[in-house]
């Protein structure tokens, strides 16, 4: 019988570097809770890891004693994530999500790239001087069910 | 996150262990860069092979040497790709900007018939 999961988590982790990787791994662990595959995990990981890195290298501009809310819902087989800083803002939303964006040659600018390609939805919201909101929708696909049934 | 680093003629040979992410970036940045700089290499063999997750602060290290190699006309390969390093490779389009191979043998054998070519 299909396991139906309903689940909630709200992580709170100050803008240091050392929690991007604590943040992608707690909701890989979230996510685990469906029969997922590993490139799926592996999809979700990165677009956390671009979330959270842009809250802290733009959001909060380095700042390390700021904080960081993730807030994750499991509804079925439909994940949905929110990244959410009380940072400086996007001016631009649309001229922040072009690719390669980034003036810095040692940044590729790729960020929401990743996140557009391994997620089913990504909505941006932002008010200069208040933080940026990153919602990020992925449906897990029941492949690993039906091969296990058949 | 650790690096392996070893030089043989020209060229700097690296292995990158674990998570290349925002923060282990600067560092392996910094090192690779003082190396090259310590050696005096003018190519680099980065090895893949044991990165545990990577994402575009990673894609920028290898961007960013890629970059500084074919500045100083050096030959820049990277090998050892895993299949979930695979799509963000693709996507970032490295992949056909710079020589991929799948061993250490390979790159060595691609590194010579380019200086060949060159010479």
């Amino acid at each position: 019988m299909d396991k139906i999961v309903n689940n909630k988590i709200k992580l709170e982790f100050l803008s240091k570097g050392e929690n991007v990787a604590l943040a992608r791994i707690t909701v890989a662990a979230f996510v685990s809770q469906l029969e997922i595959t590993l490139s799926e995990l592996e999809e979700i990981k990165v677009a956390v890891s671009e979330a959270v890195s842009n809250a802290i290298l733009h959001g909060y501009q380095n700042k390390p004693d700021e904080i960081v809310t993730i807030k994750g819902i499991l509804k079925g087989y439909t994940l949905v994530l929110e990244i959410i800083d009380q940072g400086v803002g996007i001016l631009d939303i649309e001229k922040a999500m072009e690719p390669a964006y980034s003036t810095d040659p040692e940044r590729t600018g790729l960020g929401f790239v990743f996140m557009q390609s391994f997620m089913d939805e990504v909505k941006v919201e932002s008010q200069v001087n208040h933080g940026t909101k990153v919602v990020l929708v992925k449906k897990i696909s029941t492949d690993l069910k039906n091969t296990a049934v058949s | 996150m650790s690096l392996i680093l070893h030089s043989k003629k020209d060229t700097l040979i690296v292995r990158v262990l674990g998570d290349l992410d925002l923060v282990s970036a600067d560092e392996i940045r910094e090192k690779i860069d003082n190396s090259l700089e310590e050696t005096r290499a003018q190519n680099l063999l980065l090895d893949l092979s044991k990165i545990t997750f990577m994402d575009s602060s990673g894609l920028g290290v290898i961007l960013g040497r890629y970059r500084q190699i074919k500045e100083g006309r050096g030959q820049m390969i990277i090998y050892g790709i895993k299949p979930s390093l695979k799509k963000i490779l693709e996507i970032s389009g490295i992949m056909s900007l710079m020589p991929v191979c799948n061993t250490e043998k390979e790159a060595w054998e691609l590194l010579d018939e380019k200086s060949v070519k060159e010479a």
